[in-house]
């Protein structure tokens, strides 16, 4: 492909996002210059120079690109577009690691809480949103992008609609992520947990998502397969709503376009319930149907077993779909909220109970004819364990719901154990499962590096959820039962800082299941690097799906 | 996809859809029967939830369920019912008694300790500690040292009042900054502080003079603290022959003292609090095993 015939000429597109990212470079050196605040300032001169890369790196890709655009086709075989998903494996574990490691910390800082430094950056309040959105939009959005990017591709027959757009999504989400993250440390926040981020944070969020569907949907739209996979249902379900939550929750006004406070449309009541119909979503949405989309594909390509039931992925996307909107109020039991919006809240928690292990049973039930592969094959035991730990916290989930028992788990470490065996269990196991599946394709690797690390990888971290998530139950029951333990006096038995005390042990054993936690990516991280290497690699077919039989055997 | 085959088993469905998408098939199993009897019997249970409770928003208002459940309607129903059981064991009798009656009467004194347990619990133990031994700057209120007297009524008073807290009738009295402020050089506070910790048996700075610091201590300190170094609760001036030290007995946080001065805040707790709290916390701090 290196002779050129003719002359070569810049796309419409290059050519409009280089002018685009010209005049945003402009406008935004001058809001740093004239900002009110130094966040504000700081991060307006980090949207410039990103700006300013942009354009370099457009004009780098012209120079070294052929005068053709790059073909939809090669030998009849499409002509995927993995650069970009490459781009985001790598990004999902930096930042995975990034958020497991500010995770520990804070666990640390709430057993003792002078490990704060007493310096303003690394007080809890400001780490403790990092973690979340390194572990949520950093690491899981990486890994939700990445991986529906190549699974519409290869379950389309169809390259990845767009030239630049694919990288636009990939670079422009990553930027978000700095701007976040550096907010928080900076003490930049709107105070909306989960959607911290302030409004020139939102504006340029929803700018990259609105490419990020349209590139979705054009992918879609030109496929070569007559019917719709289940994974990318639930992948566009995903993204749209991601989409009308976010512009939704974040309406607000600032006080100056030169500074970074701004005001949320939005105010008491309205504004919380606002918030949870938001967050609960986004376990909904982000959580919850973008991570099943990744279990449809994943699953079954790893197990090389047909999916359980069609009929059951259609009952229960559209149940899950309509359930799930509905049950943000269980957030707000027992508040000022009236009691219809609480009572909607609970009962369609408890409804979605079944919609949710609607994939459960049809992951878990894909390996019919295939469970002796769990013994042998430990990527497919993260997903399948992966599994399990979704259905257990989708059934916690509806009984937390109910308000008898939210007046219990409400407020206290209980929900912190619940959100876990989610968040570590659920949502990082699938990644793992996907990333050790994708490294290899995407790499042109046989297999992985080591296999026996999966197996390390596995356990160490399987021993590190056990420890967070029992700590966090007994915790957290014994927190809200001491709160309302009354003595004969009618007096409460236990003042708020006797209960802070009996947590201290349990915080302890908490953190250490983290740093359990953070060794497993550390070795996966390990692993991985090793497999791009390409160390005891055999190059395999370009086209060829990976085979099972020497996959099996530890590449050591 | 012909490894999705696997010989030697049949498949785990009647039939696929017939579609592939990049290898992957779907068997088209009906749903499993106990998870659809499941999301039915939820929906069933949603609905009668419905029927009893306020659920759905009209135009105006919303459905109010047959139960006529109102949770606000509820906590005040609770409270309401806390109070008459409190007042019921003399929970307004403690507003109107006086400290020492509270203390005559074994029921209310056995109500004053627990309202004064629970309220310590919630308002003070953030600086004496939940066991009230309190830490440097913050008095042990277990031993019978009392900056400002440990008799019940000097208590209530301290608690409603408070120490330089800003309030009118708040105890007052600063220990100087003897130092910081030129009054006396660092070998008389070195001198002073060496004298005042020889009359606990302490070891003081090294290479003082006691005998000089007897001196300075006749000519500076004895006015709050006394001839004989014993203190005045009516200036808050410690007892400084005790092995009791606020803010700390080695030889250098001594001569910090002396030089810098104390300012300790006690908050007035009067409006914060109402009077029967107040005072069952003073009978309960009293009742700490040092009161006087």
């Amino acid at each position: 492909m290196a002779a050129t015939p003719t002359s070569k000429y810049m796309t419409e597109g290059e050519v409009g996002l280089g002018l685009a990212l010209l005049v945003g470079a402009f406008l935004c050196a001058l809001a740093s210059a004239r900002a009110v605040d130094a966040p504000f300032s700081v991060h307006m001169a980090v949207f410039a120079l990103a700006a300013v890369a942009g354009i370099a790196a457009i004009l780098k890709r012209y120079e070294g690109r052929p005068a053709e655009a790059a073909p939809q086709q090669i030998d009849g075989k499409p002509n995927y577009n993995l650069g970009p998903v490459k781009f985001t494996v790598i990004a999902a574990m930096a930042w995975g690691i990034t958020g497991f490691l500010v995770g520990c910390t804070i666990a640390f800082q709430l057993w003792a809480p002078s490990l704060n430094l007493e310096l303003e950056y690394t007080t809890f309040g400001r780490l403790r949103p990092l973690h979340t959105s390194a572990v949520i939009f950093a690491f899981g959005g990486n890994v939700l992008i990445g991986t529906s990017m190549y699974v519409v591709q290869r379950t389309c027959r169809a390259r990845l609609a767009g030239d630049l757009a694919p990288w636009f999504v990939v670079l422009g989400y990553n930027l978000f992520i700095v701007i976040a993250g550096t907010g928080y440390l900076m003490g930049v926040t709107q105070s909306k947990e989960y959607a911290e981020p302030e409004w020139y944070a939102d504006l340029w969020l929803t700018i990259v998502w609105v490419a990020y569907l349209l590139v979705f949907l054009a992918t879609l739209w030109k496929r070569k397969e007559p019917h719709i996979f289940v994974a990318n249902w639930f992948y566009l379900a995903f993204i749209v709503t991601i989409a009308m939550l976010h512009i939704v929750n974040n309406l607000a006004m600032p006080v100056s376009f030169l500074g970074s406070k701004s005001y949320p449309m939005f105010a008491g009541v309205q504004d919380a319930l606002i918030q949870w119909w938001y967050g609960h979503n986004a376990v909904g949405f982000f959580l919850t149907a973008g991570f099943l989309a990744i279990m449809y594909y994943f699953v079954p390509k790893r197990a090389e077993r047909p999916i359980y039931s069609y009929r059951l992925s259609i009952i229960h996307f559209w149940a899950l779909i309509f359930m799930y909107i509905w049950a943000g109020p269980h957030h707000l039991h027992y508040t000022a909220l009236p009691d219809w919006a609480q009572t909607l809240g609970m009962t369609f928690s408890i409804m979605l109970w079944m919609p949710s292990w609607g994939g459960m049973i049809n992951g878990l039930m894909t390996l019919s004819g295939a469970w002796d592969k769990l013994r042998t094959d430990p990527v497919l035991r993260f997903m399948v364990v992966s599994l399990a730990f979704y259905g257990m916290a989708t059934f916690e989930g509806p009984l937390m719901a109910i308000k008898a028992v939210n007046g219990l788990s409400h407020y206290t470490d209980w929900t912190i154990g619940h959100v876990h065996s989610g968040a570590l269990g659920w949502v990082a196991y699938v990644s793992f499962g996907a990333i050790y599946c994708l490294v290899p394709w995407l790499w042109n690797r046989r297999e992985l590096y080591s296999l026996k690390l999966v197996e390390w990888h596995f356990w160490v971290s399987t021993l590190g959820i056990v420890l967070y998530i029992t700590s966090m139950w007994v915790a957290g029951i014994m927190q809200g039962l001491m709160w309302r333990a009354y003595n004969t006096l009618g007096f409460l038995e236990y003042s708020f800082v006797e209960t802070v005390e009996a947590m201290q042990p349990y915080y302890l054993v908490r953190a250490l299941g983290g740093v359990l936690f953070l060794i497993g990516a550390l070795i996966m991280a390990y692993n991985l690097a090793m497999t791009i290497a390409g160390k005891n690699a055999v190059e395999r077919e370009p086209e060829a799906t990976p085979t099972a039989e020497p996959a099996l055997v530890p590449a050591e | 996809m012909a490894d999705t085959a696997n010989p030697g088993k049949p498949p785990a469905g009647p039939e696929t859809t017939g579609h592939e998408w990049d290898g992957i098939r779907e068997y088209n199993n009906p749903l499993p029967r106990w998870w659809l009897y499941g999301l039915y019997a939820t929906i069933v249970w949603s609905l009668g939830y419905w029927v009893l409770y306020p659920a759905w928003p009209l135009v105006s208002g919303n459905t109010s369920g047959l139960l006529g459940y109102s949770q606000r309607a509820t906590v005040l129903d609770e409270v309401e019912a806390v109070r008459r059981e409190r007042d019921a064991r003399g929970q307004a009798q403690l507003a109107s008694a006086t400290v020492a009656e509270i203390r005559a009467d074994p029921a209310l004194l056995r109500l004053a300790l627990a309202t004064g347990k629970a309220a310590f619990g919630d308002n003070c133990a953030a600086c004496h500690g939940t066991s009230a031994t309190g830490r440097i700057g913050y008095p042990n209120l277990q031993d019978d040292d009392w900056l400002w007297g440990g008799t019940p009524e000097a208590i209530e008073r301290t608690i409603r009042f408070g120490a330089r807290s800003g309030h009118g009738e708040a105890h007052l009295g600063d220990m100087p900054a003897f130092g910081r402020d030129g009054v006396l050089k660092r070998q008389e506070v070195e001198a002073v502080a060496t004298y005042v910790l020889s009359l606990s048996g302490k070891p003081g700075v090294a290479g003082a003079s006691v005998e000089k610091g007897a001196e300075v201590f006749a000519g500076n300190c004895a006015a709050c603290h006394g001839e004989a170094a014993k203190g005045n609760p009516e200036m808050g001036a410690p007892n400084l022959t005790d092995p009791i030290w606020l803010y700390g007995s080695a030889p250098d946080q001594v001569v910090a003292t002396v030089t810098n001065g104390r300012k300790g805040v006690m908050p007035a707790w009067e409006g914060r609090l109402d009077p029967a709290t107040i005072k069952s916390l003073a009978v309960y701090v009293h009742g700490l095993g040092g009161g006087k």
